[in-house]
């Protein structure tokens, strides 16, 4: 019982971090209706970035933990969402009336592009850091001496999760943003009919989406200790089958999915075989997408003629 | 005086320049914020796991400075020739040649790959990349079968070729069965493999399906990868046996094939072996793709690419249609798999990421997808053409992304992008490809 505790604990983190890129896939595939290729590696390119961020603090001899933490996230979140803002002009716009291959494949040149960037700007080799958040509580401990941990970082993973949810939900409920968001889901050309700037509004997904998925990026810094250059693309398979799981297109679905494969993970990596985790997930996508195409939170799609 | 459009698109020109600097040094600032971290800054694990870091401010500098230039440049492009776009690049003279020159370009390919092996005795090296090329030439006409005309989009294709591989390499190691027993054998496991597919995604549409396909292809790798009894894990399987002409090996031994023609053995033998039977293979890929196309099943399977409603509404099958599709593409890749085996000798994993996928697919879309042509110059360009860049190893994928990205957004069809049906009603009308669209069913 003590180790299924603990294991629901760490399936929970993993899952909040796959919940913040699945967020990213599931606006980008609501309003655009395209499947970002590339939002794993900007998840990855976020990890970088925050990793790059901290060296540099600390060499200038900043030892706050909160501020340090506090200008890492701001200055990730700013520099990915800036890349987020990038690839959407260059590859996706010019490719928004045409045919439906065709931003798929650039989507796909763009993963490439972004992965062996980082690959040949910083290296092959897995980049550690020293852990920064230390400590943790201690929850209960069994007579057999098994105990239930929760470190401080699982609690900063979560609650951070937690807090840019809501600024995020109120963000596409409230404002006129979110507003003009929920208008171009539904029909782009009437709402670019009736005042709403379509090009701006899309821009903006892609940036609040890659905003969300540096924050994922530093959180897996944090959590895990290293960053790689490949570590996008079977984060952003995972990402992109919390939100198919969760029904594509919501918010909270993306969410719900992130922690159902953040869960299915972490306990088939406990009770049946570290290995073939990745299968596991990979076979939910297909189990999920053949019972329940429209996923948990999903809407019916309407077949347009 | 009215002005001539002439002397607007000067004025326009003139009236630029101010705005031309503006629009560069915005993406200047763009792209030193984009690289500052990642480029200005290099970190390395150092031996004690430590990390450290370096500045790399003149990299830095220098890449805003080709951004700065570039965007000048492309701005003067777009101002001097108008909006962008392959007809305006192109014009319809040039483009009316191109498909002239194409159907005297086939045959003419054809006879130079068949006196390849003759006109390049000596070079091994040439030989080799010219088995390469053709390995990706077949598999790119295999794929086009389901990607081209039947409109499925396939990201796991390598898992295909994959299963070819693996299945003539463990029946040939355990038991002993030869090249041509297997090979057959190959394709028709594949063609399973490609039927098991295919039935789960029957009812998903593009995007879905390419996810569930890119998914199927990861999980076939990472089984291969931990099923380490049966494949040998991460090791692979070594020790393939090479091909034989029906039966004598190629090799130097008294019942080879040099000594029982009376002839000098050369290793080369089994190269110039190995280019034939790999453009045989390939041209049987082609010839099968191209008699299916007539066949009810091909007009089916460019209907469906077309509109998958109406299609239904016509009484296809689309169930038998995609199956049949996804079975005879993944033949093909199961053929190409077990050629890679006898020809590496040794098969791994790595061989089998979702890169190939990704290579194979990006030779379908860009030689333009349903053309047979476009395909085989696709390849030739994208493997051979890369081949030249090899001392640029590291940067070969970030300009293979490019290009990608690129040539869908100059020429969404592809290079040669105009598809002409396989049947006409009345008269021979090739369709542009801005008037089609793919069908949302």
């Amino acid at each position: 019982m003590d180790y299924f505790t603990q294991q629901l604990i760490n399936g929970l983190v993993l899952g909040s971090i796959y919940g913040l890129i699945a967020i990213g896939y599931t606006m980008v595939y609501g309003i655009v209706g395209m499947i970002n290729f590339a939002h794993g590696d900007v998840f990855m390119i976020g990890g970088f970035i925050a990793l790059i961020t901290f060296l540099i603090l600390i060499s200038l001899g900043l030892t706050a933990i909160p501020v340090i933490l506090l200008v890492v996230l701001l200055v990730s979140m700013a520099i990915t969402a800036l890349y987020g803002w990038t690839i959407e002009r260059i590859a996706y716009r010019p490719l928004r009336h045409s045919f439906r291959l065709a931003p798929m494949l650039s989507a796909i040149g763009m993963s490439f592009v972004l992965t062996n960037y980082s690959q040949i700007a910083q290296g092959a080799r897995v980049k550690p850091i020293p852990p920064f958040i230390t400590g943790g509580y201690t929850l209960h401990e069994s007579a057999d001496g098994f105990v239930i941990q929760l470190s401080n970082i699982q609690i900063m993973v979560v609650l951070t999760t937690i807090v840019l949810l809501a600024i995020f939900t109120w963000l596409v409920s409230r404002t006129r943003l979110g507003r003009d968001m929920r208008a171009c889901e539904q029909d782009q050309t009437m709402a670019a009919l009736l005042g709403v700037d379509v090009d701006r509004t899309i821009s903006m997904t892609f940036v609040i989406g890659a905003a969300l998925a540096a924050v994922a990026g530093l959180m897996y810094l944090l959590y895990y200790g290293l960053v790689d250059f490949f570590m996008g693309f079977v984060a952003g398979i995972k990402a992109f089958t919390a939100a198919v799981l969760g029904g594509i297109g919501s918010l909270p679905g993306a969410m719900l999915g992130g922690l159902a494969i953040g869960l299915i993970e972490t306990f088939w990596s406990a009770y049946f075989s570290v290995e073939y985790k990745d299968v596991a997930a990979f076979s939910i996508l297909i189990v999920v997408l053949i019972f329940m195409p429209t996923g948990l939170l999903g809407r019916p799609e309407v077949e347009k003629v | 005086m009215t002005a001539t459009p002439h002397e607007i698109a000067k004025a326009s020109r003139t009236a630029g320049i101010p705005f031309l600097l503006k629009t560069a040094f915005i993406n200047a600032a763009i792209a030193l914020v984009l690289f500052s971290l990642m480029v200005g800054i290099r970190t390395e694990a150092g031996s004690d796991g430590q990390l450290t870091y370096w500045t790399r401010f003149g990299d830095l500098a220098s890449l805003v400075g080709a951004v700065f230039g570039g965007s000048i440049v492309i701005e003067l492009l777009r101002q001097w020739i108008g909006p962008t776009g392959a007809e305006k690049l192109v014009p319809a003279s040039v483009q009316s040649g191109i498909s002239f020159i194409g159907r005297y370009l086939a045959p003419a390919l054809l006879i130079f790959t068949l006196l390849v092996p003759v006109i390049f005795y000596n070079q091994r090296y040439i030989l080799d990349l010219a088995i390469l090329v053709l390995t990706y030439v077949m598999l790119g006409w295999g794929l086009n079968v389901v990607v081209g005309l039947a409109g499925l989009l396939d990201l796991g294709y390598v898992a295909f070729y994959a299963v070819g591989a693996y299945s003539y390499g463990l029946l040939a190691t355990s038991f002993g069965w030869s090249f041509w027993t297997c090979l057959p054998l190959a394709g028709i496991l594949a063609a399973f493999w490609g039927v098991l597919l295919g039935f789960p995604v029957l009812r998903l549409r593009g995007d879905y399906l390419a996810i569930v396909t890119l998914a199927f292809g990861e999980i076939i790798r990472l089984v291969i990868i931990n099923w380490q009894e049966l494949t040998g894990g991460p090791n692979g399987v070594s020790g393939i046996p090479r091909p034989s002409f029906f039966g004598i090996p190629l090799d130097n031994s008294d019942d080879g094939l040099a000594a029982k023609l009376g002839i000098e053995y050369s290793p080369t033998h089994r190269i110039v072996f190995l280019f034939y039977l790999i453009l045989a293979m390939a041209l049987l890929t082609n010839w099968v793709t191209i008699r299916l196309r007539r066949l009810p099943i091909g007009r089916a399977w460019e209907a469906l690419r077309e509109d998958e409603v109406a299609c239904r509404a016509l009484g296809i099958n689309t169930t038998t249609t995609k199956l049949t599709a996804f079975a005879t593409g993944a033949m093909f890749g199961g053929f190409a798999g077990a050629f890679f085996a006898t020809r590496q000798g040794f098969i791994s994993p790595e061989s089998f990421t979702f890169q190939e996928s990704a290579l194979v697919l990006a030779i379908v879309v860009l030689g333009g997808m349903g053309s047979q042509l476009g395909v085989a110059l696709a390849a030739l360009t994208m493997i051979g053409g890369f081949e030249l860049f090899r001392s640029l190893e590291t940067y070969r994928m970030l300009v293979f992304g490019m290009a990608m990205v690129l040539i869908m957004i100059w020429r969404p069809r592809g290079i040669i992008g105009h598809r002409a049906p396989t049947v006409f009603l009345t008269k021979a009308q090739a369709i542009s490809s801005d008037l089609v669209k793919e069908g949302h069913g």
